[in-house]
């Protein structure tokens, strides 16, 4: 199988250049904003994008995340709409990569099977479910690959050589490492860990490895380029969301390019990076 | 439909921490390589003599055990039918049986090093007993509490800050249990090096329930013993207040392949079963949440609900998932208590036995006020008496002005 994701690293690698994943929530604020927000941010420069599915208990996000998740289920969100928004953006866009990220609950409630069919119809290429570590991959990480879905795996500090062939093992896409142990949004990564880290997993992998959690700038997604073959941004993003909203947490007419111009600003740092490697 | 009986109800669960189609480990990939140490340093224990040589000198000469167990005369007279007996926990130190699961993981920190402690509580009886063994063995303790439970258990967080805890208010969402558990995940997935979460009931990621159980058991045991000495024979029914459902656990996993017993859970009703409760068994379905599969209670989308119980400490959209299996296996029957039922037993065990009850050990009283009337008087009922009420008092006076009593 070669799904949208492998084929947008294959175009990556050859370009010599690292990816640009960036992590909205689907629903936050609102569908109709949400969904122009997913519309413009391949064109302000993302080359994957992760669309959170809002849940009311996310245990591993920081408070930016969570509060992106309560303001998307406030709106309405729910899991029909997040794969409607997926299908809307395909009518435009048949190349761009989409990955769902949330947690297992809603997905399991919506029927494991129905969700996997209806996720691959509307057009979702991988899954990301922070709370299915190997241990549960019967769940929805062996039905994901039989439904020719990508299940892109975390790895992060804590998951040691011996376990890492264990992970890695189910894992399709690309490899999400969380650069930190801790909630989405908190402190920034080292770079040179960063490096070292990379490299160990490539030692028990060929798939791309994307470097997430901390990411809030150019210089920062400039940082992580140089070792990674994606770098993930989320939280500074959902953050650039909630500024641009209104005293009544409504969208405003900055509310798209608040994002999509802080977007713009960390691609060029991601290209960047790539150039100075290639000197 | 009938459902294929275990020839035991006690194996559980299988390696993988399942209950049957209940349990788990649904948590980031940053906490199983801990939570994987921890099964392997659970079971070493359990098979060190000297851990439990060590933990029944604790349990003796500091908690108290073993708990009475007491005929509880003037109300068995008052409801007229089953002999009611009490198992005492509420006279552990700390006043709960809370502690008899917090002595066991504060011993197996110290065993795997940890030196950092952290909990969730929602009546703040685990955080009170965490926050005492943490003085008693010197280890730095944070004690997440939803705002809402800050308020309306005062005393108790006094009594953690006396000890020496941290206790950090969790503002999110109900800002009750559910999200102090939450805001306990995030605080070990940043802190897995040096932390241990010390959880404060039967669910949880495997190893937790199962664990928490086995500590707990001290009740159970104990009880077995103690009726056999008082009466010369099994109890006929057992009944305990679940919310988690800890000290029920404790109190029930000895007697579940003893057939002739009849086990009773009885859960929060809150409000009513038709408002807002925190009876996860009679108003949810399976999901799941907190790392392991159980009965919650959600939305259609899956989206959790806040519950709601007077008692804080039942004030949780979940059950524990070995619960959620006997349950289903129908080896336990559930039953519920509203806020209401739960005041009226308060008042009832505080006037007939001179013993204030815990409000959540007062949704156990409410069972017992419904059932034993109807029985035998040679049936013999043994509630847990979990906790004490001392903590309640606020609650309780707030609740009777608001009715105009």
């Amino acid at each position: 199988m070669s799904t949208r994701i492998d084929k947008r690293f294959a175009a990556l690698k050859d370009e010599g250049r690292a990816g640009l994943v960036t992590f909205t929530m689907a629903g936050d604020p609102d569908y109709a904003t949400s969904l122009a927000l997913t519309k413009a941010l391949p064109k302000a420069g993302a080359d994957v994008l992760e669309l959170g599915m809002p849940f009311t208990d996310p245990m591993a996000d920081g408070p930016a995340i969570q509060a992106a998740g309560l303001r998307a289920l406030a709106a309405g969100q729910n899991m029909i709409k997040t794969l409607a928004l997926v299908k809307a953006f395909r009518e435009e866009d048949n190349h761009t990569p989409i990955v769902l990220m949330g947690y297992f609950n809603p997905i399991y409630i919506y029927g494991v099977d129905k969700f996997l069919a209806d996720a691959k119809a509307a057009g979702v290429d991988g899954l990301i479910v922070v709370d299915l570590p190997p241990e549960e991959d019967d769940e929805l990480c062996i039905p994901a690959l039989k439904a020719d879905l990508n299940f892109i795996r975390l790895a992060t500090p804590t998951t040691d050589d011996k376990r890492l062939p264990m992970v890695l093992q189910n894992t399709s896409g690309f490899v999400y490492y969380v650069s930190i142990t801790g909630i989405t949004g908190s402190a920034v990564p080292d770079a040179g860990k960063v490096g070292q880290a990379v490299a160990r997993i490539k030692r028990h992998t060929k798939l791309p490895v994307c470097v997430g959690f901390g990411v809030r700038n150019a210089e920062s997604a400039a940082g992580i380029a140089r070792h990674a073959d994606g770098v993930a941004v989320g939280s500074a993003l959902v953050s650039a969301v909630k500024d641009s909203l209104d005293g009544s947490g409504k969208a405003t007419a900055r509310t798209v390019t608040a994002v999509t111009d802080l977007v713009t600003q960390i691609a060029k740092g991601v290209r960047s990076a790539a150039l100075k490697a290639a000197e | 439909m009938t459902v294929q009986q275990p020839n035991s109800y006690r194996t559980g669960p299988d390696e993988l921490g399942h209950f049957g189609n209940f349990g788990g480990r649904f948590v980031a990939e940053t906490l199983m390589p801990l939570i994987l140490d921890l099964e392997k340093t659970y079971a070493e224990a359990k098979a060190d003599p000297a851990f439990k040589k060590e933990m029944d000198g604790h349990l003796a000469t500091y908690v108290g055990r073993p708990s009475p167990l007491y005929y509880a005369e003037r109300l068995t007279q008052h409801l007229g039918g089953a002999k009611i007996y009490m198992k005492r926990e509420e006279l552990n130190h700390t006043g709960a049986h809370k502690v008899n699961n917090v002595l066991g993981q504060i011993m197996l920190a110290r065993r795997m090093k940890k030196p950092r402690i952290i909990a969730e509580t929602g009546a703040g009886m685990h955080g009170v007993a965490t926050a005492t063994l943490c003085a008693k063995f010197g280890l730095p303790c944070v004690v997440y509490m939803g705002a809402v439970d800050v308020e309306r258990q005062k005393p108790n967080v006094m009594r953690m800050q006396i000890l020496g805890a941290e206790v950090r208010p969790v503002e999110s969402g109900a800002k009750t249990l559910k999200d102090a558990m939450n805001e306990a995940l995030r605080d070990w997935v940043t802190n897995v090096a040096d932390t241990f979460y010390c959880i404060g009931t039967v669910a949880g990621p495997h190893p937790y329930p199962m664990m928490v159980r086995d500590f707990q058991c001290v009740i159970g045991n104990e009880t077995r013993e103690q009726m056999m000495k008082a009466e010369g024979r099994l109890p006929d029914s057992l009944i305990a207040c679940i919310g988690g459902g800890s000290n029920a656990m404790g109190l029930f996993h000895p007697f579940l392949d003893d057939r002739s017993v009849e086990i009773v859970g009885v859960e929060a009703a809150g409000y009513g079963l038709t408002g807002l409760h925190a009876a996860s068994i009679a108003g949810g379905r399976p999901g799941v949440l907190h790392g392991n599969r159980t009965y919650l209670l959600m939305d259609p989308d899956g989206q959790i609900n806040e519950g709601h119980s007077i008692s804080a400490g039942l004030d949780y959209p979940g059950v524990g998932p070995e619960h959620s299996w006997l349950h289903d296996m129908g080896r336990v029957q559930f039953m519920s208590a509203t806020d209401d039922e739960a005041v009226a037993a308060f008042q009832l065990c505080s006037k007939l036995e001179g013993i204030i009850p815990a409000l959540e050990t007062a949704h156990a009283l409410a069972g017992v006020i419904k059932r034993a009337p109807a029985l035998p008087k040679d049936h013999i009922m043994v509630v847990n008496m979990s906790g004490r009420g001392d903590k309640d008092l606020a609650s309780v006076e707030q609740y009777l002005e608001k009715k105009g009593q």
